[in-house]
């Protein structure tokens, strides 16, 4: 039946993590937006500097999104939505590294 | 009052124009008829229960088909429209102004509401009973892209006799396309018609990926596959990538139209180079988008009428992959002539040219597959092998123009028109015209006439040589794009006088479809067999057309061609029609959500365009409930009996013991 089953198809993958994992997920997504906020609330660091915790922050947010509530590591063999984060990955760098490049030599935009 | 009436109304519709009062008489009278044949036979019940709220894939590639055709048309008015004007030196047909809308609609109606929703039509009838599916993984969210695709270009079309159509081009370049220069709601149905048919091909492009990967039948792995469903497989993967782009970049446009932004505009730290860089990296996929399932097509239609299985199919399954992911790495190429510096220049002259390689890769395996093969020359075939020269063409003449040094000559000159015009029309148009006339038994249950099929391949072909092969040589001559007018003394008239000879033809040409239509309607031979073609897939396996829930027995796969494979079996008497145990079907039920959303999203749209946050606001809120309420909607599935199951194939004459 799961094959066929034409609505059945949407929801297979299999388990959907604990409450446990949940709030663990939650916490930490809550820690990793909080802190970028007293980095800009206290002024720690200088401006430039601080953009580094900014990043850093969001990076692991997003890690944090990725594993807790997208489920990455319980994914079944071909693991598709593992290949196609990378390959959108790869896109969105494509996207800001080249336009970047092409920007930045254009003669007549500068 | 009436004076403030009037002075509206003179500002919201377009006048002036005696083509656009013909225009809004037809549209008119062409609404009642249509209303008042549906309420006269009443048919109102039917099309809401059988069309507008279906969510079987095949009514909806139908309606696809459907729509892409009337597309067509109007984009091909368009197109005679502007050949018109060039026929002959200083002509006084249409102003500069008239000219501008006029190429910069047909642009636009041509790859977004003609290319686009045919290309989708085709998914959607043939990608399920290819891979043995019920229906696509998400058909309610089939159903909302049909929706959302249709509303978006409606709204485009309003354009025509409502605010006055865009005319900065079908990609809308800045500073032309900001508000200081374009203040017209033009602009706007631009943004707006895109955006919201854009939801939907990202939706379909989702929902693709998802049923490819997720509803084969059992048995099927990736390397048994048909190959028009790898094809639709590597499109779908370009679109989930590109569309995001296109989005983002209209919104942007958008935000500097409605809010005063400044992405793009010339003052105020923007740069409209940045539109033309994040514009390409959308532009160029697209191209691949619509032309590789036109591979796919030529694909299946070579191996059937060669009697042979497809030469390379892993080459091929490899090529079609690479190319989804280099169509991501040449955007450049449009812009070479922007002054990025020879580094960039010659990083996508590179990526630009590789592209070709897996390109050339296909044409070899085609032409092997017909290699000692026991070949027909049944439409398809006939427009497949009509399609590889033409293709060739444009690949190498697509190869002239990646070389960029030589591309500040011909960029945006009638050399460029006449190449993208050869692979889009040469290559996609035909390829899905092929595809049309190849599945077109399995859609509707009988074979298009062949004689006047043939009638419509020559004049298709002939036209086209005639109206492009010309162009190339203008645009050598110093002949540039978006042209309305030229002197006598460029010497240009008699390749433009060909060149609008070729479009005539072309424009008959598809009058003689509509005819071969209309004739194979009625004089329908039914096709019995469910498989007309002696063809190699599954879709091939059912009867014609397709019962709505596609496979009343789910099949076993076993190899590649697993039809052709099952049939020589049979032959052979290795293999018994064996008794099966029909089990209920379980299938999805109709709903009305989708049009209503859509409906909706026009009105965001339609608000948004003229600033009426009273119509847009309300229309958004619309949205919103429409989703709420079908998440709230258990109720969206039913199970078909065996009863019924049995009737429905006897109808279709077999019987299932
Ligand atoms: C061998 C493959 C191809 C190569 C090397 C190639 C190369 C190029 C280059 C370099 C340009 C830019 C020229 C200029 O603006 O001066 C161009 C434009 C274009 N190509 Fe191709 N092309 C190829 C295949 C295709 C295919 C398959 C399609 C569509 C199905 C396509 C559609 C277009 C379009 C629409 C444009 C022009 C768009 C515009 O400026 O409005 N090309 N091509
Ligand atoms: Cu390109």
């Amino acid at each position: 039946m799961s094959k066929q089953s034409v609505q059945g198809t949407a929801d297979q993958h299999g388990g959907h993590g604990s409450l446990k994992s949940y709030v663990i997920g939650f916490v930490l997504s809550l820690v990793f937006t909080i802190i970028p906020i007293l980095a800009l609330e206290n002024g720690w660091l200088d401006s430039d500097k601080r953009i580094i915790i900014y990043l850093t922050a969001a990076l692991f947010q997003f890690i944090v999104q990725l594993f807790f509530f997208m489920h990455l590591k319980e994914e079944d063999k071909p693991r598709y939505n593992l290949m196609s984060l990378l390959l959108g990955l790869f896109i969105v760098f494509l996207i800001v590294i080249g336009s970047i490049w092409i920007m930045m030599y254009n003669m007549v935009a500068l | 009052m009436w004076e403030s009436v009037k002075e509206f109304a003179s500002e919201f519709f377009v006048t002036g124009d005696p083509l656009i009062y013909g225009a809004d008489v037809s549209i008119v009278l062409s609404m009642i008829a249509i209303v008042s044949v549906l309420t006269y036979f009443k048919k109102w019940g039917w099309l809401w229960r059988e069309w507008l709220t279906t969510v079987d894939h095949k009514k909806i590639g139908i309606m696809y088909i459907l729509a892409s055709v009337l597309m067509l048309f109007r984009g091909g008015v368009d197109a005679l429209l502007m050949r018109a004007q060039l026929v002959m030196p200083e002509m006084q047909f249409l102003s500069g102004d008239h000219y501008n809308q006029i190429f910069t609609t047909h642009g636009v109606i041509m790859i977004l509401f003609m290319a686009m929703p045919l290309m989708f039509g085709l998914f959607n009838v043939i990608v399920p009973l290819q891979l043995g599916a019920r229906d696509v993984a998400f058909p309610f969210l089939n159903s909302l892209s049909f929706w959302l695709f249709f509303s978006g270009a409606m709204l485009f079309n309003l354009s025509f006799v409502i605010g006055g159509s865009p005319d900065a081009g079908w990609l809308a370049y800045p500073p032309y396309s900001e508000l200081a220069f374009n203040p017209g709601p033009g602009q706007d149905f631009y943004i707006w018609g895109i955006q919201i048919s854009g939801i939907g091909s990202l939706m379909t492009g989702i929902n693709f990926i998802v049923t490819i990967l997720k509803v084969r039948a059992p048995g099927m792995t990736l390397m048994k596959m048909p190959m028009f469903s790898w094809s639709v497989l590597s499109s779908c993967i370009a679109i989930v990538f590109a569309f995001p782009i296109l989005t983002v970049t209209l919104a942007l446009l958008f935000i500097d139209r409605y809010l005063g932004g400044h992405f793009f505009t010339l003052d105020g730290g923007g740069n409209p180079m940045m539109y033309i860089n994040l514009i390409w990296m959308w532009g160029h996929p697209e191209v691949y988008i619509i032309v590789l399932p036109a591979f796919g097509i030529f694909s299946e239609i070579v191996a059937t009428f060669s009697r042979k299985k497809l030469f390379g199919y892993k080459s091929m399954v490899f090529a079609m992959i690479i190319i989804s992911v280099l169509s991501f790495l040449v955007w450049a190429h449009h812009f070479f002539t922007m002054g990025s510096g020879a580094d960039v220049n010659a990083f996508f002259a590179v990526t630009t040219m590789l592209i070709a390689i897996p390109t050339g890769v296909k044409v070899f395996n085609w032409l092997f597959t017909m290699f000692r093969g026991k070949i027909t020359f049944e439409t398809p075939m006939l427009w497949t092998v009509g399609i590889i020269p033409n293709f060739v063409i444009g690949g190498m003449t697509g190869v002239l123009l990646s070389v960029a040094p030589a591309d500040f000559q011909y960029h945006n000159s009638y050399f460029l028109v006449a190449h993208f015009h050869q692979v889009i029309i040469a290559g996609v148009v035909f390829g899905f015209f092929a595809g049309l006339y190849y599945w077109w038994p399995k859609i509707f249950g009988f074979k298009l006439n062949e004689r006047i099929g043939r009638w419509a391949f020559w004049l298709w072909n002939i036209g086209f040589y005639l109206c492009f092969m010309p162009q190339y040589a203008l645009g050598l001559m110093g002949m540039t794009r978006r042209l309305y007018s030229y002197g006598w003394d460029k010497g240009w008239f008699e390749m433009n006088l060909v060149s609008t000879i070729g479009a005539v033809i072309m424009g008959a040409a598809f009058l003689v479809q509509i005819w071969d239509i209309a004739h194979s309607l009625k004089h329908m031979k039914k096709d019995t067999t469910g498989d007309p073609w002696d063809a190699r897939t599954l879709e091939w396996s059912i009867p014609s057309p397709a019962p709505f829930y596609n496979f009343a027995v789910m099949p076993q796969v076993t190899s590649q061609d697993d039809w052709h494979e099952r049939k020589l079996r049979i032959e052979q008497g290795l293999e018994k029609p064996e008794k099966v145990e029909l089990e209920p079907i379980h299938m999805p039920k109709n709903s009305g959500i989708p049009i209503v959303m859509s409906m909706f999203w026009f009105f965001v749209g339609f608000g948004l365009i003229f600033d009426w946050l009273w119509m847009a606001v309300p229309g958004f809120i619309g949205v919103i409930a429409c989703m709420v309420v079908h998440s709230f909607n258990y109720d969206t599935d039913y199970y078909v009996t065996v009863e019924e199951i049995k009737r429905t194939e006897a109808a279709a004459g077999r019987v299932i013991t």
